[in-house]
């Protein structure tokens, strides 16, 4: 394993942490957005350049942005008096961390059947966009359908309160 | 015997035959559009089945021209139209019409003879509550009439058949009220129903052995040759072809509804319905439809004859035609309703018309037909006519002397009555009897229906005389004061008076117009017949009978009408023939003790069965599931009920526990999920795998 | 250790971390930033197993991840839009406060 991954695994790791624990919720943002980013660079360190860059345009271009105005609009950046975590967090943590026990030990256990370095796959972008428009063009379709139907229900959702209003 | 005649085979279909289902079509859509009156309504009803029996008049009278203008270029027009119902296999079913000059002149006779009677109809029934369903019926009835005529298809001439037959029975019943009529209906029916029996078991065999329904299909229909070449070469039993046993059932089908010995007993009853259903279905049409299926069939009938000889369905049906004829004609003498009398006529003449095509073929039996069809239909609706005069009275014995007090209907009568008779040279029913006569003197088997025809028509010329006179001359009888019917009733008895005596032009032996149209020949007019010695003989021997008939009928009856209480005039000399006669040989009674004791001594033994047999068997099996219910009561309150009131107390417990677990809060439902994952990995972990 | 292996241990790292967020945080907001996170540890897998598996140009776990970006995207737009259409009902976006649909 290269150094710039484990500095990039870090990083991503760090992002997520601190997304989970910090207290203010722009800063939980930011340190999401961080850990966007890393999980782009990994991507990246995977040779799924279209994956990758994907990842940026979506998370830290879009995800990330709409997080932020939710946090504004609903003045989620005030920090609430009676703590930021739930009265039952010791059972989360430790459901989290029976979870994260139980991947690990699969992957664990299965490293030896795991393969070693392969060779890097040539798939250029073409490629990607040629399964896309033949082999995938169907749930490319419907995805696009969904997207539609999502943008205008996320649209109808927030402004339905506001009619009485107008 | 006929010569075979060659239709030349038209592959083109003119518009008329096109449109040739427009004729049966046109009443019935009128009848359903009646029978979907909200509330009665006179005028429209009657408006709407006029005019549709005009539109199917007009078409007919298209029709008519069509094939007489086929027949006067030299070709005789038989134009098919058929078409597929139904496919099962490789078979089908198949349906179609055909404009041929049989089906023409049959289609004008129906739809003419059915006007003039829808129009007696509105001045008969006009007082009558049910009005708008009558004239309902009738164009159904008009339109199934229709139906048959036109049929190509066996199969689509059976449905109407049967149509005419409901309309029938609903007509003779229409007045149900009455519980004579609604028995006679019922009669009516179900007689009817054993020849239709026969004739089903005919045409299903018809079909096993051609494979087609049709009648003519370009040479493949079961009326030509090669179908008929097959039917002859297949052996039934009896020494039958095959063409001669299914020539044998379809005539047992028409047999029935022509009211053929032994099937007539429904007709005289059938004059319960009102008068206008006797003359249109019960003289002038329906029953003519057996004549007519036989006509239709004939080549069938006559497959396998040789020049001049006979086939044995030919003989039975001029056996019995010739039977029947005599021996309706024996009854009609001694009975004293006018309806009665009229209607054993008619069964006497339906075996003419029989006799007729068994001797001589299709034109001589049809001739008599359509000839018959006016002056009975005249026949009948100027006894409606006289009823209605007479306030409802129909026993001959209270009329008398309405020659003066209906003077129209006395006319009109007298002329169908010479007409039935066969009044030498004038009267159209001399030159149709004639030819049925002529036929039987020259006919190979046997002479004796020549001689049993005679004396029929002797017998014809009697009863006539004598009803006659008891309606029309004397003194009146009665208890009221007659009075002469409304135009709506009179128009159209003149008109079919003036038929009854021109048709007869059409047929004479000078003049075989008639006979050379169906027959696809010329018709050359030559007075020269007459000098043949054979034909004048004949003409002298049966207008010597018809005056000797009226002769005797007007000695016996003419110069003094008797009183109501009196007996009659031939009761006094021969009382033991007049009983036999008046109680119309006991063939009903003969029935009763027959075949309706064998049936209600079969149904006793049924009955008994029933009751003691399966009655005690059901009643065994009853008790067995009482038992069982009694013991499924009582495991059902103690185990059952017990067991179910407990489940359910614990599923409400169960409920009111898992529903603390909805906190309805999110993360505790993650958080469940997630433990679920973490469960299952587990699972899948250690359940062995490396 | 092979790359592969590592690759997915950050991945369930990183899905502990999305989970264990969306399980103890109160904030509607940040349950919805731990299951982004979450989607996103699938997605590392995904192109994980895409790298090291035996048919990479069969393109199949590059698929998956593409359109799995694609939809998580929709679930954030509806997730959040879900979110302010609850604040503005109850003024709050403290998930312990909404147990409305207890049973």
């Amino acid at each position: 394993m290269t150094p710039v991954f484990y500095v990039i695994a870090a990083l991503t790791i760090a992002g997520g942490l601190a997304a989970v624990l910090l207290k203010n919720l722009v800063h939980a943002a930011l340190a999401v957005t961080v850990a966007f980013g890393g999980l782009a660079l990994l991507f990246l360190s995977l040779d799924a350049q279209f994956a990758g860059f994907a990842q940026i345009l979506v998370y830290i271009g879009a995800v990330a942005i709409l997080i932020v105005f939710a946090i504004l609009l609903t003045r989620g950046s005030d920090l609430p008096q009676d703590g930021v975590f739930s009265h039952t967090w010791l059972i989360g943590l430790m459901i989290a961390a029976g979870v994260f026990s139980v991947l690990a030990w699969a992957v664990l256990r299965s490293v030896p059947a795991l393969p070693h370095e392969t060779a890097v796959p040539a798939v250029t972008v073409h490629d990607i966009g040629v399964a896309l428009v033949g082999r995938y063009v169907l749930p490319l379709e419907i995805l696009a359908l969904l997207l539609t139907a999502a943008t205008i229900g996320a649209v109808i959702v927030a402004m339905h309160e506001k009619d009485g209003a107008q | 015997m006929q010569e075979t005649i060659s239709f030349a085979p038209r592959l083109a279909v003119s518009p008329i035959a096109e449109i040739l289902w427009l004729i049966p079509a046109v009443p019935i859509v009128a009848s359903g559009v009646i029978a979907l009156f909200k509330r009665p309504r006179r005028k429209l009803a009657a408006t709407l089945s006029i005019g549709s029996l005009v539109v199917s008049l007009l078409l007919s009278l298209v029709a008519f021209a069509h094939a007489v203008s086929g027949w006067l270029y030299g070709a005789a027009v038989r134009e098919t139209v058929n078409f597929s119902w139904l496919h099962f296999g490789s078979s089908s079913v198949d349906l179609g019409w055909v404009l041929d000059p049989l089906s023409a002149i049959m289609l004008v006779m129906v739809s003419f003879v059915g006007l003039l009677i829808f129009i007696y109809s509105t001045g008969y029934m006009a007082r009558d509550e049910n009005y708008t369903r009558f004239f309902c019926f009738l164009s159904l009835f008009a339109g199934a009439m229709l139906g048959v005529v036109i049929s190509n298809s066996i199969l689509l001439l059976f449905m109407n058949w049967e149509l005419v037959g409901l309309t029938s029975y609903l007509l003779i019943g229409f007045w149900y009220q009455k519980p004579s009529a609604a028995a006679a209906a019922k009669k009516a029916f179900l007689t009817t129903r054993i020849g239709d029996i026969f004739f089903l078991l005919g045409i299903v065999w018809l079909f096993a052995q051609t494979g087609t329904l049709l009648f003519y299909n370009h040479g493949l229909g079961s009326m030509e040759g090669w179908a008929l070449a097959g039917l002859l070469s297949q052996h039934a039993a009896l020494g039958l072809t095959a063409a001669g046993a299914i020539g044998l059932l379809i005539f047992a089908g028409a047999a029935g509804k022509s009211g053929q010995l032994p099937l007539h007993v429904w007709l005289p009853d059938a004059m319960e319905g009102p008068t206008p259903v006797s003359a249109l279905i019960h003289a002038a049409t329906m029953v003519a439809a057996g004549v007519y299926l036989i006509a239709r069939v004939y080549p069938l009938m006559q497959a396998g004859a040789l020049t001049g000889g006979t086939t044995t369905a030919l003989t039975v049906v001029t056996w019995v035609g010739a039977s029947t004829a005599v021996f309706a004609a024996l009854i009609a003498v001694a009975q004293n309703d006018i309806k009665r009398i009229l209607a054993y006529s008619t069964i006497s003449q339906l075996g003419y018309m029989m006799a007729g095509l068994g001797l001589g073929g299709v034109a001589i039996g049809m001739f008599h037909l359509i000839t018959h069809a006016f002056f009975k239909a005249l026949l009948f609706m100027g006894a409606g006519s006289v009823i209605h005069g007479t306030h409802e009275e129909q026993d001959i014995r209270r009329m008398g002397g309405l020659k003066s007090d209906m003077p129209l209907t006395f006319i009109t009568y007298a002329i169908g009555m010479l007409a039935l008779c066969g009044f030498p040279l004038v009267f159209s029913g001399f030159w149709s009897k004639d030819g049925i006569l002529e036929a039987a003197q020259h006919w190979s088997v046997a002479k004796a229906p020549f001689y049993m025809l005679v004396f029929g028509a002797l017998l014809t010329a009697f009863y006539m005389t004598r009803q006659v006179s008891y309606v029309f001359f004397g003194y009146n009888r009665g208890h009221k004061t007659a009075h002469e019917s409304r135009a709506a009733m009179t128009v159209p008895l003149a008109i079919l008076a003036f038929f009854s005596i021109a048709l007869g032009f059409i047929g004479t032996p000078a003049w075989p117009w008639f006979r050379a149209f169906l027959e696809g020949r010329d018709a050359p007019f030559d007075l020269h017949v007459f000098s043949e010695p054979g034909l004048l003989a004949l003409m002298a021997t049966s207008s010597v009978v018809v005056f000797l008939g009226l002769g005797l009928g007007w000695w016996l009856y003419g110069n003094e009408t008797p009183k109501p209480e009196e007996p009659d005039a031939l009761e006094k000399s021969v009382p033991w023939i007049w009983a036999v006669l008046r109680d119309k040989f006991y063939i009903d009674e003969l029935y009763g003790v027959t075949v309706i004791a064998f049936y209600g001594w079969w149904a006793r033994v049924a009955d008994w069965f029933d009751r003691r047999v399966w009655g005690g068997a059901v009643a065994g099996v009853v008790w067995l599931f009482a038992i069982w219910a009694r013991l499924n009561r009582f495991l059902d309150t103690t185990v059952v009920d017990g067991s179910f009131d407990k489940g359910c107390e614990e599923l409400s417990t169960g409920g009111g526990l898992l529903s603390s677990v909805e906190s309805g809060r999110v993360q505790t439902y993650l958080r469940i999920l997630a433990l679920a994952v973490v469960a299952l990995a587990a699972i899948l972990i250690w359940s062995g795998r490396p | 250790m092979t790359p592969l292996a590592a690759y997915l241990l950050v991945a369930a790292l990183l899905f502990a971390i999305g989970l264990a967020g969306a399980l103890v945080r109160r904030n509607a907001i940040l349950v919805l930033i731990g299951i982004e996170l979450m989607l996103n540890s699938a997605n590392l897998n995904f192109i994980a197993f895409w790298r090291y598996g035996p048919h990479p140009e069969a393109l199949t776990g590059m698929m998956f991840a593409i359109f799995s970006i694609a939809v998580a995207a929709a679930e954030a737009a509806v997730g959040l839009g879900l979110v302010i259409a609850i604040y503005r009902h109850a003024q709050t976006t403290d998930l312990d406060k909404m147990n409305r649909m207890k049973g």
